[in-house]
């Protein structure tokens, strides 16, 4: 039960971060569908320090490895904020093509990194069994409470704060709903969408970290991070676009994540005898059928995915 | 002025543009590429890129190398599917991300029916087709009817397509390997026939009728989207799903009925690959088939055009190919699947690039009326 409740909270983490990376990317107007992508490359960053910064001692270590994924996530980012706002490209088509080069990227990185180390090490994994430990908070028999725990739930309430009680949040969704209407008030369209942009990559790349040190202590970048980017999607579109219900959401979502992890501590779920894939398959059927059910009447802001040009009112 | 100067000059005809913007997102991958093999080790950098290039020119005797030429069209053919599949989704203003997950459906079928129960490969073919037809009919229904975004729809099914065929497939397998079974030998009516075809590639017994029913079928998009009534009223929905349904176009069953279509054609795909003998299916597999992702970047290369596809889907399954002919001791294989995703991200500027060259174009003659 306990291993239940740790692998939901670090899962439901993941899919917050990336989901309220999602959140401020659209409310500026610019569809994210590179998420997964920004998550492979934050997770790069993040594994690039504990590999060679090993000795940090633990708190400057959680840092260190936040300050590299976040750094990834947001320079990585930039592909799409380039080509979305500055040359008013397809965004479906950016964002794709931002999935598979995060993907193919860190495999070549990581891979020519290893075989300059050793000629025979071909894989594409990099290994952190000792720097993970800096992550945890404090144990309670069973359960790990996990630093980035903590940090995501910070992190969901600073986003409440900033969209609805600052000037700059209300701002960015003003863009989202009618840039037109924001631009004649004076507000800088352009540099707002960046803003949102380049805020889902820190909180897509801060993602991609929790998610590879999530329940393992070595990440194969061949493996990228299977969809995880698009569950977020799913969880942003169930929570309308606002964090509170977001939070809500990624919490049932990670409870199905982690069921395929912990499914065979329960006799009532082994008694059952499904082969493991169906749980592996849980959580995408789930995110399926609660899109059927709450995309009609979506929340989604107005003029998102639509290249603001100046001359159309 | 003189005549030729009321008609559109060189650089402004749309069909030149197209492929001169095409042709520039190849050099620009090829050269990014070029510059992160040169980062990785600058030593056989040239030699890894040409290899990349020349692909089966890497064998010496041209025996050989026909053969190998051979297999790479064998393998454009599926990818020449999924292209269409995403291409005539497109069209209709829907991104058929799904098209791996189809594809992945139709791989499951129809090496389940061949394996499994003997069946011959017609019958696997249209099986395939019509598994990846109800996938794609899934996600535009879901779509129509329910607004659910259909790229993420697509992602989720994509996943929940692999798992359940690799659930199937397990019935089918070897018992000592992850692989399924091998057709050749346990059930060699499912296999495409060669007609003849494999003669012409030094007996490489997969060049099979897959690849010239291939560039059938994209002649046969092309007509079905340009000269039809169907293909009119689907591109009608495409550029404007509002005005499609005022003028009394049924715009929801267009958009089941189009991605219906594109998931066949992935399906199909599927079965162009593995009924040739030519890979089998590994029942381990995490990561949900490469060629429907391979197609997006054909069929934007290929300027979106079915005739253009059959030349990018080629280049693009060149290069991957190519891609495990590097020094494996200094680069991975991966590298080309990073040059077709740098060149996917450049087709976005493609827009851009096109307007440029109208501009540079328009400056070119004098008193251009723009």
């Amino acid at each position: 039960m306990a291993l239940l409740l740790q692998y939901t909270l670090i899962y439901a983490s993941v899919l917050l971060l990336v989901a309220l990376g999602g959140c401020f990317s659209e409310h500026s107007g610019v569809i994210n569908l590179g998420l997964e992508g920004i998550m492979v490359m934050g997770a790069l960053g993040g594994a690039l320090v504990m590999k060679y910064m090993e000795s940090l001692p633990g708190i400057l270590m959680l840092l260190a490895v936040m300050i590299g994924s976040i750094l990834f996530g947001v320079v990585y980012s930039l592909l799409l904020a380039v080509a979305a706002i500055q040359f008013k490209a397809d965004q479906t088509l950016v964002g794709t093509a931002m999935n598979l080069l995060g993907m193919a990227a860190a495999t070549v990185f990581v891979k020519a990194m290893n075989m300059a180390e050793n000629v025979n090490n071909v894989s594409s994994s990099i290994q952190y069994i000792e720097q993970k430990k800096a992550f945890s908070l404090l144990k309670i028999g069973k359960f790990e409470l996990s630093w980035f725990m903590v940090i995501a739930a910070a992190l969901l309430a600073a986003s409440h704060i900033v969209l609805y009680k600052t000037r700059f949040g209300l701002r960015l969704m003003a863009c989202g709903e009618h840039p037109q209407a924001a631009d004649s008030v004076g507000i800088n369209v352009c540099r707002m969408r960046y803003a949102g942009v380049l805020i889902s990559g820190m909180l897509g790349g801060l993602g991609g970290i929790v998610y590879i040190t999530a329940g393992v202590s070595e990440w194969k970048f061949e493996n990228g991070v299977a969809g995880f980017g698009f569950l977020a999607l799913a969880v942003m579109i169930f929570g309308q676009w606002k964090p509170k219900l977001i939070g809500i959401a990624a919490l049932i979502f990670g409870l199905f994540r982690a069921l395929s992890n912990v499914y065979s501590g329960f006799d009532a779920l082994t008694a059952l005898h499904l082969p493991s894939t169906v749980y592996n398959m849980l959580p995408y059927i789930i995110s399926l059928v609660i899109l059927a059910l709450f995309s009609r009447n979506s929340r989604a802001p107005k003029a998102e995915g639509i290249p603001y040009d100046k001359g159309q009112r | 002025m003189n005549t030729k100067n009321e008609k559109k000059s060189f650089f402004e005809r749309a069909g030149v543009q197209s492929v001169a913007a095409s042709l520039l997102c190849i050099i620009l991958g090829l050269l990014i590429g070029y510059l992160v093999l040169l980062c990785i080790n600058p030593a056989g950098a040239g030699k890894a890129i040409t290899s990349i290039l020349k692909n089966f020119l890497y064998f010496p005797r041209p025996e050989v190398a026909l053969e190998y030429f051979g297999s790479t069209l064998a393998k454009s053919a599926p990818l020449l599917m999924c292209t269409l599949s995403i291409l005539f989704a497109y069209k209709v203003g829907l991104f058929n991300i799904g098209a791996s997950g189809q594809y992945a459906v139709g791989a499951g079928l129809s090496l389940y029916l061949a394996l499994a129960h003997g069946m011959p490969w017609y019958v696997c073919v249209i099986a395939a087709m019509i598994g990846g037809g109800v996938l794609g009919g899934i996600a535009g229904a879901l779509k129509a009817y329910l607004n659910v975004n259909e790229v993420i729809a697509g992602i989720m099914l994509n996943w929940i397509s692999l798992y359940s065929v690799n659930m199937l497939l397990t019935k089918v397998k070897e018992a000592s390997t992850t692989y399924t079974a091998a057709l050749r030998t346990n059930s060699p009516g499912a296999l495409l026939p060669g007609a003849g075809l494999n003669h012409l590639f030094s007996d490489n017994r997969y060049v099979t009728i897959a690849i010239p029913l291939a560039i059938l079928i994209a002649a046969g998009v092309w007509i079905v989207m340009e000269k039809t009534k169907l293909g009119f009223e689907l591109r009608a929905t495409g550029l404007n799903l509002n005005a499609a349904k005022y003028a009394g176009m049924k715009e929801k069953r267009n958009m089941i009925l189009t991605m219906a279509i594109a998931g066949a054609l992935s399906g199909l795909g599927a079965a162009f690959l593995y009924l040739s003998g030519i890979e089998q299916w590994s029942c381990a597999q995490t990561a949900v088939p490469a060629m429907g992702f391979n197609g997006i970047a054909a069929a934007f290369l290929g300027g979106l055009n079915p005739i253009g596809s059959i030349f990018s889907s080629f280049f693009i399954q060149h290069i991957t190919s190519g891609g495990s002919y590097v020094d494996k001791m200094i680069y991975s294989s991966q590298i080309s699947d990073l040059i077709s995703a740098i060149i996917i991200y450049f087709c976005s500027f493609v827009l851009f690039f096109k307007a440029c060259m109208g501009r540079a174009a328009g400056k070119g003659r004098k008193g251009g009326n723009r």
